[in-house]
């Protein structure tokens, strides 16, 4: 009777001799169980970013033809990034900003890299919710502040990429790079 | 055994299953002891770099690569720089800031572009055949990498009564004895960057290697884990063994 | 009492109250489920069956976020997840071998169920089912196979969905319907991706009601005889540890062919990009097709060729009626077991057959197999089962033979 066993097989595992085949008990279970969250993870690591889609991670891009006062927009990862080459006089302006006037306290000389930080590169996207700000493009508005101002909702970003007035609460991001020689940069 | 016969059943019908794109009829391919043969195979490095530089000095401007990237070439024991340099040694297209076509320099992520910029051309280029991409050839012929080691080797005087049409070539392994690729590998056709002799023979064997990490880049890869889990399985195997054991020897007791 | 029991128990209780998932499962897989003790190793193969369902719906389901069902991106959407894609090569070996695995556990299952007379009263809709899950197991795998776009991918699908232009009068607007065009192309690939991913979890339910029919009268045993209640044990611990160790062996083979011999059961065709203007030599299916194109191919009507293919499945939908046997198992049946395991090399010949061209010797003998593979079930069944003498079969599992069968 299956009643007959399994009652008897309770029984058994309060016997003595329970200790040997708890161990293997638990050995094949534990064993089973390893294994088979072994056997899930690479389902699991197929989808983070494949090699092909890592290969394409990083952007290199030449400065050598942008002119003062330019700007350029170059893609990395799928997003926009803003490359501006400042003019003296927004440099002046980024520099001048009283760090208790801005709404994501940041000095300029942070968000460039020394000896190059007539250059400006931002990550083009608003920190509000994510439409790319206008201000790249010859005659575009550039917002209050003289740098971006994004058509959504308002936000104005000045020469540094700061935010100063608006919704958004974070100035423009700074993508990680890296100049590799005196005209080019890699981005990632 | 029944389980046996069973088997032995299953296993006839398996074995004979007859796999297409094969060989010539009756002909035994030439063998290789490849280093990538076997349960722990392994490619050789510096073969497969040989293999690279025969590919491209030979079999390049003829035969695409399409599913290889340069970035891949790390596998052959190249660094980022050198890679970098290769990919940058070629030419892809791009158009500028004023719309028209120009070309850019390939970048690791680039994979190795065909020699003709479309199949007619290919064509027109070889007499109406199209020479077929390499990077799964390996694994789309029967006999593998036997087969197009032997292949390149194979081109021989037709025997006698034998008519070779125009623009074909005799090949003692290619299914109908005719092909219209001609002989390519001859001693010291290329000269090695490590020094290494080059015989028609090891031309062949380093290019063939080369192609079969092309067709499977993750061979040792697949072999490695395979070990692991196979170890894996074989002790659950026994532990379950046991517990059943175990288990079922309570029904002895009633 | 209540506050006695740990806030888990509780926990437990209150939802088993409402939704008795445990209990469920307990009275079917568990402890509460019984099982005749004498079941051998050819029982363990429903349960492998079940694992390989899993394994091919995890790696479909997961290949399926990197494949593109177009005809001018499958192949290398294919190679991407080789290459590019972290495991994309294991996984895709996994599936491509798991459907063979699958269609060997899938056959021993059903052969189990030839030898022991498992098709029999009570237990015929149960079989009925397995053959619709086989049916939906092939047309699951006939149109994954289409789906890397290789040139037997391609020339598989041509051959096969050119079949339904031999039904009179309706054919040719089948086929053009199967199509969705006036040649295998990309709306016949982008169905085909449509329908492979369904169909598992058509098969999945099959699956549900397979084991529910099972579990009214319960399971077959070796010696055919319905098992008395003091010879059935629980199915959980004895036949999940059995299941468990089966499974273990089971890798063992499945794992030796994904690591080191993953392209053994496939066609170097398949690696080549389909090409419409380019036959290949030879178009063969995949194995587990093969004993059928063998009696496809057999017959030299086009028409009757198909009606034979289909039929060969079919039939099996009627063997309940015309094994004419009261004896189940094969085991107290001498006669009929000499032509039941004709049959099982029978089968090997077809598939043989199946992999040659249909000419010379292999159409010669495919067409005797394929002639025995219909007298097997339409003359020796019936014959054999009234006309032979069983071996006296035992009063009871446990028990040796005491007395001749009634």
């Amino acid at each position: 009777m299956a009643n007959t066993a399994s009652a008897q097989f309770a029984e058994q595992s309060a016997g003595s001799g329970e200790t040997r085949r708890d161990f293997l008990l638990h050995t094949t279970v534990a064993f089973g169980a390893v294994g088979t969250a072994l056997a899930v993870w690479p389902l699991i690591h197929s989808l983070n970013p494949a090699a092909d889609t890592l290969a394409l991670s990083t952007t290199e891009f030449s400065v050598a033809n942008l002119q003062e006062g330019q700007a350029i927009t170059v893609v990395w990862r799928g997003k926009p990034i803003f490359v501006r080459y400042r003019t003296a006089a927004e440099i002046e302006a980024a520099r001048a900003a009283a760090l208790s006037d801005l709404v994501d306290p940041a000095k300029d000389e942070e968000r460039v890299k020394a000896g190059k930080d007539q250059y400006l590169i931002l990550v083009g996207i608003c920190t509000h919710l994510g439409c790319i700000p206008l201000g790249n493009k010859p005659m575009d508005p550039r917002g209050d502040f003289g740098g971006w101002f994004c058509p959504c909702h308002g936000s104005h970003y000045d020469t540094s990429g700061r935010i100063r007035k608006g919704p958004a609460p974070n100035n423009l991001a700074v993508p990680p790079y890296q100049f590799i020689d005196d005209t080019t940069v890699r981005v990632g | 055994m029944k389980k046996l016969v069973l088997a032995a059943a299953a296993a006839l019908s398996l074995a004979s299953v007859d796999a297409v794109a094969a060989p010539a009829e009756g002909v035994e391919l030439l063998k290789v002891d490849w280093s990538f043969k076997g349960p722990v195979g392994k490619f050789d490095r510096l073969q497969l770099q040989r293999g690279l530089q025969a590919y491209r000095e030979i079999c390049a401007s003829c035969h695409s690569l399409k599913y290889v990237a340069f970035r891949n070439l790390t596998d052959l024991g190249y660094s980022e720089e050198q890679v970098k340099a290769l990919a940058a040694e070629y030419e892809f297209p791009a158009i500028d800031d004023e719309g028209s076509d120009t070309t850019r320099k390939g970048t690791p992520a680039d994979h190795f572009p065909s020699p003709y910029p479309n199949e007619k051309f290919a064509r027109a280029s070889n007499n109406g055949a199209l020479p077929p991409d390499l990077s799964l050839i390996t694994k789309a012929r029967e006999g593998g990498p036997d087969y197009v080691y032997s292949l390149m080797l194979g081109y021989e005087d037709p025997p006698a009564g034998f008519t070779v049409l125009e623009g074909m070539h005799y090949n003692k392994y290619f299914s109908g004895n005719q092909i219209v690729m001609a002989k390519q590998i001859n001693d010291d056709q290329i000269t090695y960057a490590d020094g290494t002799k080059a015989t028609a023979q090891q031309i062949a064997q380093d290019v063939t290697a080369f192609l079969h990490w092309a067709a499977e880049p993750k061979l040792e890869a697949r072999h490695a884990t395979g070990f692991r889990v196979m170890i894996y399985v074989v002790i659950f195997t026994i532990l379950a063994y046991f517990l059943k054991k175990r288990i079922w020897a309570r029904l002895e007791k009633k | 009492m209540s506050t006695e029991k740990s806030v888990w128990r509780r926990a437990f209780e209150w939802h088993e109250q409402r939704l008795p998932i445990v209990t469920f499962l307990d009275n079917s897989v568990g402890t509460k489920y019984p099982a005749p003790k004498n079941l051998n190793y050819f029982w363990n193969f429903g349960s492998l069956a079940g694992f390989m369902l899993v394994t091919m719906i995890l790696t479909g389901v997961v290949l399926a976020m990197n494949y593109t069902p177009h005809t001018s991106l499958a192949f290398d959407s294919v190679e991407r997840i080789m290459r590019d894609v972290n495991y994309g090569w294991l996984i895709r070996y996994m599936h491509a071998n798991g459907a063979s695995f699958f269609f060997i556990v899938v056959y021993i299952h059903l052969f189990r169920g030839l030898y022991y007379g498992s098709y029999k009263a009570p237990r015929e809709v149960l079989w009925w089912i397995g053959i619709l899950i086989l049916l939906t197991m092939m047309a699951t795998a006939f149109m994954g196979y289409v789906l890397p776009w290789g040139q037997m991918s391609f020339w598989g699908a041509t051959v096969i969905t050119n079949l339904f232009s031999a039904i009179p009068l309706i054919g040719e607007p089948i086929v053009t319907f199967l199509w969705g065009g006036f040649a295998v192309d990309n709306p016949t690939l982008n169905r085909f991706f449509s329908l492979h991913y369904l169909l598992p979890f058509v098969i999945v339910g099959l699956v549900v009601f397979h084991i529910w029919a099972l579990h009214i009268p319960g399971s077959n045993n070796p010696t055919g005889i319905e098992a008395a209640p003091a010879d059935k044990i629980p199915f959980h611990p004895y036949y999940t540890v059995k299941d468990a160790f089966g499974l273990g062996v089971f890798l063992l083979f499945y794992f030796a062919v994904v690591f080191w011999a993953p392209n053994m059961l496939g066609h170097p065709d398949n690696y080549i990009p389909a090409d419409p203007l380019v036959t290949p030599p030879h178009i063969v299916p995949e194995w587990y097709f093969l004993p059928f194109y063998a009696i496809l191919r057999a017959i030299p009507d086009k028409l009757l060729g198909v009606v034979a293919m289909f039929g060969a499945i079919l039939v099996l939908f009627v063997i309940p009626w015309l094994d004419t046997s009261r004896v189940r198992s094969a085991n107290y049946r001498p006669v009929y077991r000499i032509f039941f395991w004709l049959f099982v090399i029978n089968a090997a010949v077809l598939t043989w057959c199946g992999a040659q061209l249909p000419e010379g010797l292999p159409l010669i003998l495919g067409r005797i197999a394929t002639f025995y593979y219909f007298f097997f079930f339409f003359v020796i069944m019936p014959v054999v089962g009234w006309m032979e003498t069983p071996k006296p079969l035992p009063a009871s599992i446990g028990t040796p033979v005491l007395k001749p069968a009634e």
